[in-house]
Order: structure tokens, then sequence, then C-alpha cells
């Protein structure tokens, strides 16, 4: 058997190809290139600019936050509207996914609702926001990371699963159980009904629920749990 | 500001909802005052303790032997930097770093107990706690941190901590430190191995059960 000879062919590889050529001309105008005075002063100009707009945004925040540590409510609400882009921008920063951002600014805002108090005018607002978006932001990746770890996103093999336990019979009492809890759901304050019917029935997130309810998580929190224990109490009782 | 130009048109129910129910506050005290007020509150619990407490055997104890003194030293420096560093970690803005603060006051007081603890072996005729004693240490070093937890977690839960686990964890070593400097009122001999045990086995306990009911006690909107 004659074996196919191999020869080797030497490949001309040039590196003064446009690929690899880089004009020295070029390289030594960007390296050498000095800095002119005008510019230097210009850039330090822009710079200081930059910096007083960030000086003067604190100080307007930080005299919202004042007014509304008052109980003033207009200064509250422009404060929490204007801070909803930084808050954002943060989010940003720590790679959250453009879909759970908005969860983010609902928890920061949120955390500054409840920790209002704790705010001390001497200090920047601006960096007290930062921190407290920054720890919300990595909160929200934990979660998600840890919900990833526990679960798996696969409607089709949900769908496609056989109940092993089904029996046609159920059906009729499936029916009158439906019946019981849609009696006993409708005797609940319309709070609590809200928070069963968004966050149970309909499986809305927590913050979606919130944006169309126009409550706070944690009232409907509350409310859920109250539900859920009024729920319990009244179906034994009806059993 | 035209980086922040968002009108966050998205979260206007929650901005119209929170403002709407918006009360006025009272800022919250520095946390070097709230801490100054959770000392004083073991010390009037000092206090009361001294009077059914050994002082001539105390008095004893700390003039003969020196480490003595740095063991209570470290212990309560230990109970006053922890306390500060906690109120400082209560707040949502805190940097962590604050958690340092009372580590290189415990190293001290575990330093300068494990001299002690050589000295109870090198030294014959030195008391030794007894297995009893060593157990009266335990459950008193817990039930005097169980009332000063309470008012310590009180008073953090003013603030809103964005880190509870590490802020329970110091608060229980603030608390853990401040009843094993109250327990020298109470003992009347030198720590042993198994005594210098017992206590880093009760404040263990202390600053474990603080930062595993850190979610509960120090709660925040999750």
């Amino acid at each position: 058997m004659v074996h196919p000879t191999v020869r080797a062919v030497p490949i001309d590889f040039p590196l003064s190809t446009d690929l690899f050529c880089v004009d020295p001309a070029a390289l030594a105008g960007h390296r050498g290139r000095s800095v002119s005075k005008p510019e230097i002063i210009k850039r330090t100009m822009a710079k200081s600019i930059a910096d007083e707009a960030v000086a003067e945004r604190d100080r307007h925040w930080s005299a919202l936050m004042v007014a509304a540590q008052a109980g003033e409510s207009a200064a509250y609400e422009e404060l929490l509207r204007q801070c909803v882009p930084f808050i954002k921008n943060v989010a940003r920063r720590r790679n959250i996914a453009a879909d759970r951002t908005d969860d983010v600014v609902q928890d920061v805002l949120l955390t500054i609702h409840r920790a209002r108090h704790t705010y001390d005018p001497s200090r920047s607002f601006i960096a007290w926001l930062r921190v407290i978006a920054d720890r919300r932001a990595i909160d929200l990746v934990r979660r998600t990371l840890r919900q990833e770890l526990r679960e798996v996103h696969a409607p089709l093999a949900f769908e496609n699963h056989a109940d092993e336990t089904a029996d046609p019979a159920r059906g009729v009492s499936h029916a009158d159980d439906a019946t019981t809890v849609s009696r006993v759901l409708e005797s609940l304050p319309v709070r609590q009904r809200e928070a069963v019917q968004y966050l149970v029935l309909e499986e809305h997130s927590l913050a979606d629920t919130s944006v169309l309810t126009r409550r706070s998580k944690v009232s409907l929190k509350v409310n859920l749990h109250r539900a859920l224990k009024a729920l319990r109490g009244r179906l034994e009782r009806a059993e | 500001m035209g980086t922040f130009s968002d009108n966050g048109s998205a979260h206007e129910h929650l901005i119209r909802d929170l403002a709407g129910d918006l009360e006025p506050v009272r800022r919250l005290r520095p946390p070097a005052v709230r801490a100054f007020g959770w000392l004083a509150f073991v010390a009037v619990i000092g206090v009361a303790l001294a009077r059914f407490g050994d002082l001539p055997a105390l008095e004893g104890r700390l003039s003969a032997s020196p480490d003595m003194w740095l063991s209570v030293a470290g212990s309560v420096m230990t109970a006053v930097l922890a306390a500060l560093a906690a109120f400082q970690l209560s707040l949502p803005d805190a940097n962590r770093a604050w958690a340092l603060l009372p580590l290189p006051a415990a190293l001290l007081w575990v330093t300068a107990s494990g001299l002690g603890c050589l000295r109870a072996w090198l030294v014959p005729g030195t008391h030794v706690a007894e297995l009893t004693e060593a157990r009266d240490c335990l459950m008193f070093i817990i039930a005097i941190s169980i009332p000063l937890s309470i008012l310590m977690f009180m008073m953090l839960r003013r603030a809103c901590s964005l880190q509870p686990g590490l802020t329970a964890a110091i608060a229980g070593l603030a608390t853990a430190a401040a009843a094993a400097t109250l327990l020298n009122f109470f003992h009347p001999f030198d720590a042993a191995a198994t005594d210098l045990a017992v206590h880093a086995c009760a404040i263990a306990v202390v600053v474990v059960a603080s930062w595993a009911f850190s979610g509960r006690l120090l709660s925040t909107i999750s």
C-alpha cells in the first residue's frame, strides 16, 4: 500500500499585510501626542461642571428628603420620582436583567420609605441612596441565583406530566370545593380578596400586583397572610 | 441632569401610594449615642449585680493576677466596640468594615483569658472551676444575655439594616461580652481550660442564636 506523501509547503505570510500592519506614524502620534494646555483646561472645566452638577443635585435631593422627613408629601413624591432613573443606573451597573430592573426600583423605593428616618442631612443623600440601591440589586441577584438553583423553567414538561393521582370522580367534588372557596373568598375584605386574586389565583408577581392594585408590597404581603388565615378558618368551619 | 431624565412612570402608583401614606418621622439618633444608651443600661445592671456580687474576692483576684485586668479590659472593650459596630451596621448605608471594629479587643480578651488558663495549670493550689461551676457560668452568660439582647434588638429594629445577619451577629457579640464582663462579680476563681471552653461556648451560643434569628428580629422589606 502506498502512502500518500505529505509535503510541507512553506506559506508566505508576511506580517506587513493590512491585517497586521500598524501605521508607525499613527502609533507615534497616538502615544507621543501631548495634550495641549487649552485641552487640559477644557477637560478640567468639564469635570468641574459635572462635579458641581452632581453636588447641586445632591443638595436638592437632600433638601427634599429633609422635607419628606417633616411629612411633606409633595417633596417626597418629587424625590422618589427623581430617584428612579438613578436607581435604574445602579441596577444596570450591577448587570441586572432589563426585565428585573423594575423589581430593584420597587425594592429600593420601599426601602427608602422604611429607612427615611435613618438619613442624616449632614451626609450625602446620593451616597446614601447609592449604597441602598446597590445592596438591593445584589439581594435580587442572590435571590435569582437561589431560585435558578432550585427551579427549572420547563413549561412543556410541566404541561405534559401525567397526574398519577387523577380520578375522574374527583371532578364533581372539585366543583363543589371551588364553589365553597369562591363563596368564602367573596366574604373577605376587598384588600385581602385582591391579594388572593392577583397573587394566588392569577399568579402575578408581587411587583406586578403592587402596580396593579396601587398598594405597597408590604401591604400586599400582610393582606395575603391575613386572607389565607381567614380562608383556612372559614373553610374548616364550612367542612 | 440629562442622564436622569426618566420620569419613572412605571412606578407612579407606588410612588403616589408611598407619598400618600407619608407621616413625619423622628430622625434616628447617631449610632454612637444609641450605643451609649444601651451601654448605660448594661452599666445599671452591672451596678445592681455588684450589690449581690463578691466584691472583695473580685478585688483580690484582680490585684493578685494582673492578666485578669487585661481579660476584663478586653471583654469591656469588646462589649463597647461591638455595640458601636452593631448600631453602625444597623444603618442601611453602613460599611461592612464596621464588623471588624471589635475584633482586636476580642483578640485581647481571648488571649488574656488564655493566659489565665495557663496560670491555672502552672501554679499549684489554684482553684479551678468544677463542672457545676462551669455550668453556672454558661447559664449566667446566657441568662444575662437575654434581657441585654432584647433591648439591643428593640433598638436595632428602629433602624433599617440591609445586612441583618452581620448586624445581629455583632450585636450578639456585644451582649455576650457584656454578660461575660458582669460574670466577673460572681466568678471568684481562675479560668481553667474547661471553664474557658464553657465561656466560649456560651458566647458562641448567643452569637449564633442572634445570627439565626436575625431574619425575624431585624426583618426589612424582602
